[in-house]
Order: structure tokens, then C-alpha cells, then sequence
């Protein structure tokens, strides 16, 4: 090992320190780029067939406010705590970070809890499911697809922080605490189209 | 990692080097050869419809074949052949050109290259397998999803791939433009080819995720009961065209951006002259670009969509004629009092202009939505995008290929070889896809797999077929001389044309595994013309003889692809037998489990070191 | 050694990012903010073509917000990241805009 990874205090953000680093923020932004394009597709896939229930239940039938609500709540609020965890990653402070980002990772969690618990909700008391209707697989396919971000986001993180629990902060894992903060706050960007366009326009028409 | 071990290393160690690589010159190799593959079978599926259609009422293959035959020739050449090789391209040169010693990701890099080939090979083992995709190229629901049998389960899964892969591709090839540019190496200091490199990467990154979906979609449709396309249940086929031509009309500038880019680099190498309009030509690939993502509807024309959208499609096709235009006259007056030389490449780039022209001519006599209604599906469409495709792309890789094999294999395509191979392609090519054009207006019928006699088509499609005889004897011929050169021709210089104008010809060839010992100091556009006209035989290097840090290469790319390549066999089969589904997982462990140990095991690359840089020659 | 290292970074910088904090909490309880009023406003019951547009545009506001201050592109150095961002809004809206008008049946 011949590259220095250990911080000093001289280093104002420890993500953008090594030129390795600077690549993945970069790299990770751009390819958020291509992802607005994948979430646009689906999201114009479901605008074309939300009226499309082959006689089956409808948004309106669907639907309830309060779940959503709290979904959101809960995922915008993990946003916050990662801006939290970033901030004490500026200021080298490791065990804040870890404990911020524990907090995301719960909140994430809880959030992935009620959309499992709203899906089989739909399945079991309306029988509607990925088969049912072309707004059936639509619906399944955008909300589905956020949440496999989800569940691949909590992955990346659990995996950051137990790998690295041990070890500290070093200019070697910055970047990757990084790059999952934007990808995490991505995320949340994603669902506030969703709870807009697919619950609430859902209710309102 | 010694430099000094390349000599005499045993098959197996050779091998596992390029199992392993993630060095951006062995990529793109790997890219070339396997492009040329796979362009050989797509070539072997075009001949054998061309013999079908020799004569009215053929019966050399059965029309089940037929359709199988068209499908893969069109996907195997755009997805597997053409791109594949200007990835290849890319990767080999850009990096020189810009002055880098490596690619941003280079295992991302690596991993990009085996998804590409592993998807390739996933879909043609279909005709292996009960039968290949039949569904045409453009896969439409719902002909797509009622096909029978797995061939068209093979196109979902070995599509989605090599579409990841090259997503990959792109994402690197952006930020190592963006970030690894050397020394003084500005935007507008950047040879063409990066130039269109970079914007064909932008391009597949916001292409490439809509066909991702569209894949998906179908995926669904086919394996898990979805009801996308299902008009029974509520379910659209307008929508897979929609989201697949949002995707595949940027993709014809995907592949023909970067050819543009490496014919910029002839004309100018060969006139010994600087590019004309440098600017005008950089900004009109972003118009090109741009306009590109605007037009995709002009595939749907006959669909319905109304006049209003007709005409907005309609007008935005033609638009793009006009940065075209600034390019071809950008190109014919970088030759225009020029010192030209008629190498093997240069004749590529001169046989590009007028059959390119062509192209697309017929491309803005398409655009008119209401004459589209009487070429639409006819071998008019089959004429015009092959004179776009094989005029345009093919020409740009076969000259890319005569211009930077020395830089690339250290050794010069034999000149003479070059010109007859260029002659027969020529010629067989006009013979073959300038009397379509007719054929379509006669009413040919595109994707039939007969012709009735005496309706004015048999003379046509016989000269058709003779010509696609020559294309195939020039490739033939391009073949021998790469053989014949490796065997005959000696080891080539620095800059074997003597008019090289960018970084790449003022290294050795091939280029060494760190191409720049000390960075390059840039001056201006064209560095090396600059050195050259100040005296200097090389570059004034920007640094210090220093260690290099290098990247360790690594078999987890394609553990990983393998793993994703099993579980696509079980996504296909789940559906006869639900047993499949461990396969499925199995895959998906391999594949997951090796991402996870690239993640959590720290690699921190290697280093080359300053007294091993010294001891070796420049 | 983290201790140490916090100890160390001057006081200068650590008032520059606790004022950067500040300002990222006030846009946290903006966007709560806007989230309610969209939720509020289609319970409500209020006629469809005043909520649609508002529920809309405060998602746009709310993204711009996410994007900006925590995803830091108003930093300095993101003039590529933006441009990138915003090509793939712009297909984003070409897609969608095509799939709202002109795919009809």
C-alpha cells in the first residue's frame, strides 16, 4: 500500500479529497442522469394506463392518505438524517456519522416495512395484482421499481457501515458514504413524484 | 507487475491476463475481436436472406427461418457488431487522445465489456436452443409477445445484458472526459473523435434506460403475466414503440457519431491539413444530438398519431439534415487545397461522402410524413438505413481499423489489400442497396420471405444478391490482410502515417500499458502537428518521470456477468418449470456475492515504478 | 484519532458548515411544509383543476429543493452534473409529455 488514505485536518470534505473520489461523485451523478430517463419511462408507462382496470379496482378504490402520508414522512425525514451524517462526515466526526446514517438506514426500513405491508394489503383485500389489469402491472412496475432502490440502498449502506465500523473514516471509503447520499436523496426525489403523481392525482380523478 | 513480462508468456498465462484485464487498450482488443465476431455472423445471416431472395418463390429456407434470420442479422449487427466495435475504438484511443493514463472505472470498464459479450452470446445460443428471436429487431408487442417457443426471451434477456454493459461503458467513457483530460488538454483542445466520443456517450446514458424499461416491460409480459401489451386487460403496444424508438433513433447516432469522429481524424491526418470549422463540427454533433432525441416518432408515422404530431416529428427530422450538411462541407474543405493522400483509410473516408449523402437524402424524403405513408415497411427504408448504417458505420470502423491498427497492434495493414478490399465493399455495397431503393418503390415489401415473378422485382434482387457477394469478398480480403500482416509486417513506428496529428502518434506502438511515461504538455488543437512544426520530434512532457499508480486487474467482472448469464436462463425457463427458479437464484448469488466482494475487499492498485519507467525505452 | 482530528478543524470551518446546516434544516421544513399542503389539498376535496397543478408544482419546487441544497448542486463545481441532470429531465419530459397526448387508445 503506497497511497496515503488517512485524513488531517486540512481536508475540507474527505468524499472529494482523493481523485478516485472525485470520479465516483461524478460518475454516480451522471448515472442518476440515466436513471431519471428509466423512472420517466415508467412513470409515462403509468400515466398511459392508470384508467386501464379491465373492470377491476381503480386508484380511487385503492388508495388511502394516510399510509402514503406517512410513508413520506418517514423517507423524507431519512433524507434529512443523511444530510446530517454527511455533515459530521465534513467535520471527521466517524461515530456521529455511523450514528446518522443508522437512523437513515431505519427510517429506510420503515418506509420499506409499509410498502409491503400497502402491497399486500391491495393483493388480499382487493385482490388486485400485477396481473390483474394493465394499471395492475403499471402501478407493481413504478412503485415496484422505487422500492428495489430502496431495498438496494439499505444494502449499500448496511454494507458501508458494518465494513467499515471498525476502521474509521479514511479518504478510501469518504467517497462511498458520499456517492449513497445522493444516491439515497435520489430516491427520495423519485417518490415525491410518485406519492404526487400516482397517489394524490390517483385520488384526485 | 513488470513491464518486461510480456515477452514469452504461455498461452494460459495469456489468457488469464485477458480474463482479468482492466487495461483500456486490452478492453478495446477484446471489444474489436469479439465486434468482428459477431459482424461475421451477422454478415453469414444477411448472405443466406440474400440467397433466399436470389430468385422468386425461393425455398432455400423455410419463412420461420426467415424471420429468425432477419431478426438477429439486424439486432446481432446493431448491438453486437457495430457498437461493440466503436466501443472498442473508444476505448483503445480516446484515452491517448486526451492525454490520460487510464479510464475513470476501469473495472466498471471491464464489467461493461463482459455484459456485452456474454449477452451476445446468450442470444445466439437461441438457435441452439428451440429456435432464435423472430419477432423482427424492433421486437413490436404484440408480434413480440405472442411469439412461440423461448426466442424471443433470449432477445429480452441477452438485450438487457449488453444494455447494462454498455450503460457501463458510457457512464465511464463520460467521466474520464470530464475529469482525466491532461495537462492543458481543454474541451475545445479535444481531437473529434473524443468530441464524439463523449457525446455518444451522453447519448446512451439517456438512451439507453428507456430501452432498459421497454426490455423489462416485455420481460414481464412474456415470463411473469403482466398485461403491458395486453389489449384485453387495458394493456398498449403503442407504448413499447414509443419507448423503444425513444431509445433506438438516438442509437443510429450513437453509431454514427463516432464514425463521423474518426472520419474528422482521416481527412485531416491525410490532407495534412487542420480540421475545417473545428468549432462548427463540435457543435453541430451536440445539434445532432440534441435534434436526435426529438425525432424518434418518424418511426411512427403510419401508426396514428395525428397530423399535429406528424408534422412536429416531421419538421424535426428534417432539421437535422442541417448540421449534417455543416459536417459533410466541413469535411470537403479540410480536402480543399489539402496535401491529400490516397491511403487505404482516406478511400474509406471519400466512399463515405456520397454514400453517407445518399443516406441521407433519402433519410429527409422519409421524414416527409405524408410520402412516408407509401415507403413505410418497403425496401425503401431497407435502402436508406443501410446506406446510413453500412455507408456510414461500417465504412467509419473498416477505416478506423485500416488508420489505428498500428497503434492498436504495433503493425501496418498492408496498403494494397486495404485499397482491393475497399474497391469490392464498395462496389458490392451500391450494387446491393442502390437498386432497393427502386425495389421499395415498386412495392417490395419489406420482411417477406418470397417475391412473386414477373412483378418487375426479379432483376433487382438478383443484382441485390450479387452484390452482397462482393461486400462479403471484400471482408474476406480485409480478413487475409490482417493475417497476412501479422505474419509478414514489421513492427511500426510512433507515427507510421507521418502526418499523425494528435497524442496517440507520439507514443510507441502499440502503446505502452502506461501510455504516457511523463503526461504530455498540450499547446493548442492538434499537440502533436504543433511539436512537430515547432522542431520537436516528441512531446514536452508536463512532469516528472514518476511512479505510476496503476489499477490490479480482477476475474470479478466476469464472475459477475457469468452469474447474471445463469440467472437470464433461468428467468427464461421459470416459465416451462418453476425448478428453473433455483438456477435463477443461484445466478443471482454469484452475481450479487462477487459485487459484494468487490465492495467490501479494499483494492488499492499498484504501482509502477519510477526506476522500472527509466530503464525503458521511449 | 477522529477525536484529535475534530479538535483540529478550525473553528472557521466548522461555523461555515453549522451555517450550511442551518439552511438545510429550514429547507427540510419547507418541503414537510409542501407536502402537507398537497396532502391537505386533495382531502379536502378542492375542485381537480386547482389541486393539479398545485400538487405539480409544489413537487417541482420540493425536487428543486432536494436536488440544490441537500444533493449540494448550487455548489460550486457541479456545472457539468447539472447539465447532465437537466438533458435527462429534458427526455424525461419529452417521454412523458408524448405518453400523456399522443398515445390515445
Amino acid at each position: 500500500m503506497s497511497q496515503d488514505f488517512s485524513l488531517n485536518p486540512e481536508i475540507q470534505d474527505p468524499a472529494k479529497a482523493t481523485h478516485e473520489g472525485k470520479n465516483k461523485y461524478i460518475g454516480l451523478w451522471f448515472f442518476l442522469g440515466g436513471e431519471t430517463v428509466l423512472f420517466a419511462s415508467l412513470f409515462a408507462t403509468y400515466l398511459s394506463l392508470r384508467n386501464s382496470t379491465a373492470g377491476g379496482p381503480s386508484s380511487q378504490d385503492l388508495f388511502g392518505l394516510e399510509l402514503v402520508f406517512v410513508m413520506t414522512i418517514l423517507l423524507l425525514t431519512s433524507s434529512l438524517t443523511s444530510v446530517y451524517a454527511i455533515y459530521h462526515m465534513k467535520n471527521h466526526d466517524f461515530k456521529k456519522m455511523q450514528l446518522w446514517f443508522g437512523i437513515t438506514a431505519l427510517l429506510g426500513l420503515g418506509f420499506l416495512g409499509f410498502e409491503i405491508y400497502e402491497f399486500t394489503h391491495y393483493i388480499t383485500d382487493y385482490g388486485f395484482t400485477f396481473r390483474s389489469s394493465a394499471f395492475g402491472s403499471a402501478f407493481y412496475t413504478l412503485v415496484g421499481f422505487h422500492g428495489g432502490h430502496v431495498v438496494f440502498g439499505l444494502s449499500w449502506l448496511i454494507a458501508l457501515m458494518v465494513r467499515n465500523a471498525k476502521r474509521g473514516l479514511s479518504l478510501y471509503n469518504a467517497p462511498k458514504y458520499n456517492t449513497f447520499a445522493i444516491y439515497w436523496h435520489f430516491i427520495d426525489v423519485v417518490w415525491v413524484f410518485i406519492f404526487t403523481v400516482v397517489y394524490l392525482m390517483g385520488m384526485v380523478s | 507487475m513488470s513491464i518486461a513480462s510480456t515477452q514469452k508468456k504461455g498461452f494460459g498465462a495469456i489468457l488469464w491476463d485477458y480474463l482479468t484485464t482492466v487495461d483500456h487498450k486490452k478492453i478495446g482488443n477484446m471489444y474489436l475481436a469479439c465486434g468482428a465476431f459477431f459482424f461475421i455472423l451477422g454478415g453469414i445471416e444477411a448472405l443466406i436472406i440474400r440467397i433466399q431472395l436470389i430468385k422468386p418463390e425461393n425455398d432455400f429456407i423455410s419463412a420461420g427461418l426467415y424471420n429468425e434470420m432477419i431478426t438477429m442479422h439486424g439486432t446481432t449487427m446493431i448491438f453486437f457488431a457495430a457498437m461493440p466495435m466503436l466501443l472498442g475504438f473508444m476505448n483503445a484511443i480516446m484515452p491517448l487522445q486526451i492525454g490520460a493514463r487510464d479510464v475513470a472505472f476501469p473495472f466498471l470498464n471491464s464489467l461493461g465489456f463482459w455484459l456485452f459479450f456474454l449477452g451476445g452470446i446468450l442470444m445466439n445460443l437461441s438457435w441452439f436452443l428451440g429456435g432464435a428471436p423472430d419477432a423482427g429487431w424492433t421486437a413490436y408487442a404484440p408480434l413480440s409477445t405472442q411469439s412461440p417457443g423461448h426466442g424471443m426471451d433470449f432477445y429480452v434477456m441477452g438485450l438487457q445484458l449488453s444494455g447494462a454493459g454498455t450503460l457501463m461503458g458510457g457512464i465511464n467513457f463520460l467521466v474520464t472526459i470530464v475529469t482525466m483530460r491532461g495537462p492543458g488538454m481543454t474541451y475545445m483542445r479535444m481531437p473529434l473523435f473524443s468530441w464524439t466520443t463523449f457525446i455518444a456517450s451522453i447519448l446512451i446514458l439517456f438512451a439507453f434506460p428507456a430501452f432498459t424499461v421497454a426490455l423489462f416491460l416485455l420481460q414481464f409480459d412474456r415470463m411473469f403475466g403482466s398485461a403491458f401489451f395486453d389489449i384485453a386487460l387495458g394493456g398498449n403496444s403503442i407504448i413499447w414503440q414509443h419507448l423503444f424508438w425513444i431509445f433506438g433513433h438516438p442509437e443510429v447516432y450513437i453509431l454514427i457519431l463516432p464514425a463521423f469522429g474518426i472520419f474528422s481524424e482521416i481527412f485531416a491526418t491525410f490532407s495534412k491539413k487542420r480540421l475545417f470549422g473545428y468549432t462548427s463540427m463540435v457543435f453541430a454533433t451536440f445539434l445532432i444530438a440534441f435534434l436526435g432525441f426529438m425525432v424518434w416518432a418518424h418511426h411512427m408515422f403510419t401508426v396514428g398519431l395525428g397530423p399535429v404530431a406528424n408534422s412536429i416529428f416531421a419538421v424535426g427530422t428534417m432539421a437535422i439534415a442541417v448540421p449534417t450538411g455543416i459536417k459533410i462541407f466541413n469535411w470537403l474543405a479540410t480536402m480543399w487545397g489539402g496535401n491529400i493522400r490516397m491511403s487505404a483509410s482516406m478511400l474509406w473516408a471519400l466512399g463515405f461522402i456520397p454514400s453517407f449523402t445518399i443516406g441521407g437524402m433519402t433519410g429527409v424524403m422519409l421524414g416527409a410524413s405524408t410520402a412516408d405513408f407509401q415507403y413505410h415497411d418497403t425496401y425503401f427504408v431497407i435502402a436508406h438505413f443501410h446506406y446510413v448504417i453500412v455507408g456510414g458505420v461500417v465504412f467509419g470502423i473498416l477505416a478506423g481499423l485500416q488508420y489505428w491498427w498500428p497503434k492498436m497492434f504495433g503493425k501496418v495493414l498492408h496498403e494494397g489489400m486495404g485499397k482491393i478490399a475497399f474497391w469490392l465493399f464498395f462496389i458490392g455495397f451500391h450494387l446491393t442497396f442502390f437498386i432497393q431503393h427502386f425495389l421499395g418503390l415498386m412495392g417490395m415489401p419489406r420482411r417477406y420471405w418470397v417475391f412473386l415473378e414477373n412483378q418487375g422485382l426479379d432483376t433487382g434482387n438478383l443484382i441485390s444478391t450479387i452484390g452482397a457477394f462482393f461486400m462479403a469478398a471484400g471482408s474476406i480480403v480485409f480478413v487475409i490482410n490482417i493475417i497476412y500482416t501479422h505474419t509478414k509486417a514489421e513492427k511500426a513506428t510512433n507515427d507510421p502515417w507521418g502526418s499523425g496529428r494528435t497524442l496517440e502518434w507520439a507514443i510507441s506502438s502499440p502503446a505502452p500499458e502506461y501510455n504516457f511515461k511523463q503526461l504530455p504538455l498540450v499547446r493548442g488543437l492538434d499537440p502533436y502537428w504543433i511539436e512537430k512544426m515547432d522542431g520537436n520530434d516528441k512531446m514536452t512532457p508536463a512532469e516528472p518521470v514518476n511512479d505510476i499508480h496503476m489499477p490490479n486487474g480482477s476475474i470479478l467482472p466476469l464472475v459477475i456477468t457469468i452469474g447474471f448469464f445463469i440467472a437470464s436462463l433461468g428467468f427464461i425457463y421459470q416459465v416451462d418449470n418453476k425448478a428453473w427458479l433455483i438456477v435463477l437464484f443461484t445466478g443471482m448469488v454469484i452475481a450479487i456475492g462477487s459485487m459484494l466482494i468487490r465492495s467490501l475487499k479494499d483494492d488499492h492498485g499498484h504501482h509502477i515504478h519510477k526506476e522500472d519507467l527509466e530503464k525503458e525505452a521511449d | 484519532m477522529t477525536g484529535t482530528n475534530i479538535n483540529k478543524i478550525n473553528s472557521f470551518r466548522k461555523q461555515k458548515q453549522k451555517e450550511e446546516m442551518k439552511h438545510q434544516v429550514i429547507t427540510f421544513a419547507l418541503m414537510i411544509i409542501f407536502t402537507l399542503i398537497a396532502f391537505i389539498a386533495v382531502g379536502s376535496g378542492m375542485n381537480k383543476t386547482y389541486v393539479l397543478p398545485l400538487i405539480l408544482i409544489l413537487a417541482v419546487v420540493q425536487v428543486g429543493f432536494q436536488f440544490y441544497y441537500f444533493m449540494h448542486m448550487k455548489d460550486k463545481g457541479h456545472a457539468v452534473i447539472s447539465s447532465m441532470i437537466y438533458g435527462g429531465v429534458w427526455v424525461a419530459i419529452l417521454a412523458v409529455l408524448t405518453f400523456t397526448t399522443i398515445i390515445w387508445w
